[in-house]
């Protein structure tokens, strides 16, 4: 008996290749996009808090899917500016989890007591030295639970992006089934990588947050040249 | 008219060429709340002053102004020879000649006793690694707690942890103290640690602004005590009067209260 999984193991670890690749990219692109987002969140001044947070709170109320088919249907349309799919639904992912990164890292700042920065405050410290020495290493930590199950949402996100034709792990495997006609086999096949990227990233998660906790510390050290 | 009485004691001491704090008719809203009603009070160079009073009445709103914790919304203070109102001021500048010691300790828990000490003067005012660490040391045997000089805050007791504040404060070199009721959290037996460390430091001639309810303290260490109610200042006398001859029927209520236990 021939193994589906086998014989057609090249097209999906091709498949799969797509999803980790763009995972990767969005992540990355969403710590950016996001920390700009919550900044703007924050601001002091309306005109950036105020469009900030329409935009937070429109994006996140509003189910990835739609907002998959926003970037393939309507915004070509709108702008006149025609993309590939992938470039489409890349931007569409990054444009929906970059809200709740900067929801994440918002709480995550706001955890720290206010009497914290007024401590640094009172002693005569800027407000910028108040935020890196002693807001934000608080802040990072508080964050950093959130913001893995967050990515391990985005990594199960990517495989919506194979109904707008995207050949990631999903659609990779919905073809090889399509044509095998081996659905047990193929979508175990699925759901086991899924889990094991999934559960192995929070735990790799899990170890940055205790490695991340101690190198913010040493890096405060290191600031104050220990 | 209350409140004329006591800005006429008040304005009675000598004024030495430069006050350490002078507010004017300073008035303070939350929103609709009223919290200092036209409060004035002028603090000489090494004069430890204790305000008391019931909570809610803005004794910790008061001394949160002193160092612009707190914005007013009229009237001027002036620190150490500066106006807070001034648009030029250098208020970091300003900080870090006024400390502060918070109820809640408020030290930062992500960073040893020695880095919480050592921060401010190292990125505030530039002290170099070396001496802000051999001052850390001797800020620390004078609170009496040099081996903790590792530990993190957590690791700490309560007094301890007020101590390393007290100490992180005084590693400014500042020339006024501000304590917001500095044992209010504390254990009974770890608020003698504290009021020690305090009392010494006023035996150097520190300036100190404390908002507690230790009359003990008050009555040993004051030179004169403050006592607010509903955001004005209801009587200000040395402690002696203070205790023992309260002009206001307001002062004397409290003092029953409090002094009955």
């Amino acid at each position: 008996m021939r193994n589906v999984i086998l014989d057609n193991l090249p097209y999906l670890m091709n498949g799969l290749k797509t999803t980790i690749v763009m995972s990767i990219i969005t992540m990355s692109l969403c710590l950016l996009f996001g920390t700009a987002l919550c900044a703007l969140r924050r601001s002091h001044w309306a005109v950036l808090r105020v469009p900030a947070r329409l935009y937070i709170d429109l994006l996140r109320s509003t189910p990835l899917l739609l907002i998959i088919f926003w970037f393939i249907f309507f915004v070509p349309r709108a702008t006149g500016i025609s993309v590939e799919p992938y470039t489409a639904a890349l931007t569409a992912l990054v444009a929906y989890f970059a809200t709740h990164v900067a929801e994440i890292m918002r709480a995550g700042i706001q955890a720290v007591p206010r009497t914290q920065s007024e401590a640094g405050l009172a002693s005569g410290l800027a407000r910028w030295q108040v935020s890196a020495y002693i807001v934000l290493p608080q802040a990072v930590k508080n964050m950093i639970p959130a913001l893995i199950s967050r990515f391990v949402a985005l990594i199960m996100g990517t495989s919506l992006t194979y109904i707008v034709g995207v050949i990631e792990f999903f659609r990779a495997a919905t073809i090889v089934n399509n044509r095998e006609y081996a659905s047990i086999q193929v979508f175990s096949f699925v759901a086991v990588v899924y889990f094991v990227i999934c559960f192995g990233f929070s735990q790799f998660g899990e170890w940055c947050r205790r490695r991340l906790g101690a190198q913010a510390l040493s890096r405060v050290e290191a600031g104050l040249g220990r | 008219m209350k409140r004329d009485n006591a800005n006429a004691t008040m304005t009675a001491a000598p004024v030495a060429a430069e006050l350490a704090v002078e507010m004017t008719d300073v008035n303070k809203y939350f929103g609709n709340l009223h919290v200092l009603q036209g409060v004035s009070l002028a603090i000489q160079r090494s004069e430890v002053v204790v305000i008391c009073g019931p909570s809610g009445s803005g004794k910790s709103t008061l001394i949160r102004c002193v160092n612009k914790l707190e914005d007013v919304q009229s009237g001027g203070i002036r620190v150490l020879g500066q106006d807070l109102n001034d648009r030029k001021l250098d208020l970091a500048r300003l900080r870090s000649r006024v400390g502060m010691v918070f109820q809640a300790f408020s030290l930062y828990p992500h960073m040893t006793v020695l880095d919480n000490i050592i921060l401010a003067p190292m990125k505030a005012s530039g002290v170099k690694r070396d001496e802000a660490t051999e001052r850390a040391l001797t800020l620390l045997r004078r609170v009496g707690i040099p081996q903790k000089v590792d530990a993190y805050p957590a690791q700490l007791s309560g007094g301890q942890q007020q101590r390393v504040a007290i100490a992180r404060a005084l590693a400014m070199q500042p020339d006024i103290m501000l304590f917001d009721e500095p044992t209010s959290a504390l254990d009974p037996e770890m608020i003698k640690e504290v009021l020690d460390v305090m009392t010494t430091l006023s035996g150097d001639g520190m300036t100190m602004l404390v908002v507690t309810h230790e009359m003990g303290f008050a009555r040993r260490v004051a030179d004169r005590v403050v006592f607010m109610a509903d955001g004005s200042i209801v009587e200000s006398a040395a402690p002696d009067e203070f205790f023992t001859q309260p002009r206001s029927e307001r002062t004397r209520t409290f003092l029953s209260n409090i002094l009955t236990h």
